[in-house]
């Protein structure tokens, strides 16, 4: 269970997060909505202690993750994969180099082995015979894919998705969507999502969280933020530009 | 009168000055925290043999022609000028020994380092600063792996080998330079200029000039991975950070190079 407790954090002099708290319950889906730049991203980093609140607190499975030592944090860490926004690839890398880097620097697995787990997983995100290329070569669909198989490459407990579907056409936003449903079955993992894409939301999360004003205001299943009487969490799944948040 | 009037540009002027020495000794803490980190990476080296190899081919090998192109007409220029400096003073069987001493303890480490400086620094400030804008280094750290020991430790082992073996070629490069101007438009002979060079040629002036790469070198690797680590805003940043790395390493170079030369020969 992931539990960020009551997290204060500014960049200079504007206030992003303001006392959220949120539970993340074990094997469950949860997805961050809200606008643009309301903090939900400096959220997802805050699990995996990218970044580290002004105060507050977070802790995975009871352990607070602000009090780990650098090894204990780089152990932490390897029980998590994490799908950015723009995939994140490395240019100088091909698609193998990328998605078994952490197979090859945290694992004894040979290389023969590890090259038929590199291409399982790929596989298992809808590629097949892209290892040879480099993420310049790749569409943007095929980079969040590539960016997932690399997430999941280690087989981790927690999957942190920053904007799966954004900038993508609807039908392979819809194919990120089922990827993400068939990691959960498949693998049975914790999801963290965030995104303001309301149909992935609807699709993929068992619950859903809203963020308004650096604080968590609403969190319900996906038939309870539909039928919710909260103007700002119908406003915005609405998404409308007159109500109680303002457009500008 | 309102006081508070008055107060303004005052209140200003401390908040900005305030913020500038605040920013200032940020900068510095975290420099010194990235050199730290990188001290203590560096037993790493042998398991990264391959991304030092890697920037050790960029920094050097790929700088090699700049450097000698460059090194030639800095020693050209070197013995004209000397030999204009001579006329009437000093006897040209002298001006061997004036190119050598110039182009050995000064010349040859300073001009190798700015053009490095400028071609490397540059280049390492945007790689980094892309990654960085790119999430490409949040990336790293999320699987577990140091960026400062995949990134920059390789980077810094690379400038410190790579800048004395630059500087030794540029040295040689620019002694023939001047060995040719000196020949061709002064009129002294090759064996006057050679004695000239190896009459006053002491090793130690020679360590001087490679010491004074090492550090040059350390320079410059620290300063771009820096700049590169704290980019921010997209490509704008970008080329914000590798403007600043190139100015910031060629500032830190000629201040070094003259607190090298007190400490050594003041």
């Amino acid at each position: 269970m992931i539990e960020l407790i009551n997290l204060h954090k500014s960049f200079g002099k504007k206030k992003v997060l303001d006392g959220a708290s949120l539970t993340i319950n074990k094997g469950e889906t949860l997805t961050i909505i809200g606008r643009s730049g309301v903090g939900k991203s400096v959220m997802l980093k805050h699990i995996i202690r990218l970044l580290e609140p002004d105060s507050g607190d977070v802790l995975i499975d009871g352990q607070n993750v602000l009090a780990f030592s650098r090894k204990e944090l780089m152990a932490f860490r390897r029980r998590f994969g994490m799908l950015f926004q723009g995939a994140a690839l490395f240019d100088s890398m091909t698609v193998d180099e990328n998605v078994g880097l952490s197979l090859r620097e945290h694992t004894e697995i040979p290389e023969p082995e590890i090259r038929e787990i590199v291409s399982k997983k790929l596989r298992s995100v809808g590629l097949k015979d892209v290892e040879h290329l480099k993420p310049a070569e790749l569409s943007g669909g095929m980079k969040k894919r590539v960016g997932l198989a690399r997430a999941i490459a280690m087989n981790p407990e927690y999957i942190l998705y920053d904007e799966p579907t954004t900038g993508l056409d609807p039908i392979m936003a819809d194919a990120i969507n089922e990827l993400i449903i068939r990691m959960r079955e498949e693998l049975n993992v914790t999801s963290i999502c965030v995104t303001h894409d309301m149909v992935s939301a609807y699709k993929i999360s068992d619950r859903i969280a809203m963020i308004y004003e650096g604080k968590i205001i609403f969190t319900g299943s996906p038939d309870e933020v539909k039928s919710t009487d909260n103007p700002i969490v119908q406003q915005f799944i609405q998404g409308k530009a007159e109500g109680p948040i303002k457009a500008v | 009168m309102d006081t508070t009037d008055l107060n303004k540009p005052i209140e200003k002027f401390l908040s900005l000055f305030g913020q500038k020495i605040l920013r200032f000794f940020k900068g510095t803490g975290s420099l010194a925290l990235l050199c730290k980190s990188i001290i203590l990476s560096i037993p790493m080296a042998v398991k990264r043999r391959h991304l030092v190899v890697e920037q050790m081919v960029f920094m050097g090998v790929n700088s090699l022609p700049l450097v000698i192109f460059t090194s030639v007409f800095t020693g050209a220029v070197s013995a004209v000028q000397a030999a204009y400096q001579f006329q009437g003073y000093v006897p040209l069987r002298y001006l061997g020994t004036a190119v050598g001493k110039a182009v050995v303890i000064e010349l040859g480490p300073v001009l190798t380092a700015l053009v490095v400086a400028g071609r490397v620094g540059a280049a390492v400030a945007a790689e980094l600063g892309t990654m960085k804008v790119t999430e490409q280094i949040d990336a790293l750290e999320t699987m577990a792996l140091d960026p400062v020991e995949f990134l920059v430790m390789p980077r810094y082992l690379a400038g410190l080998v790579m800048l004395p073996i630059l500087t030794i070629f540029s040295d040689f490069v620019a002694i023939l330079g001047g060995l040719a101007v000196s020949v061709w438009f002064v009129n002294i002979t090759s064996y006057t200029f050679l004695n000239g060079l190896k009459a006053f040629f002491e090793l130690q002036d020679l360590f001087a000039g490679l010491l004074k790469a090492c550090i040059f070198g350390s320079i410059i690797a620290i300063i771009g991975c820096y700049q590169g680590f704290i980019t921010e805003g997209g490509a704008e940043g970008v080329g914000s950070s590798t403007t600043k790395a190139v100015v910031l390493s060629s500032v830190l170079i000629l201040v070094s190079d003259y607190m090298i030369a007190h400490l050594l020969f003041g």
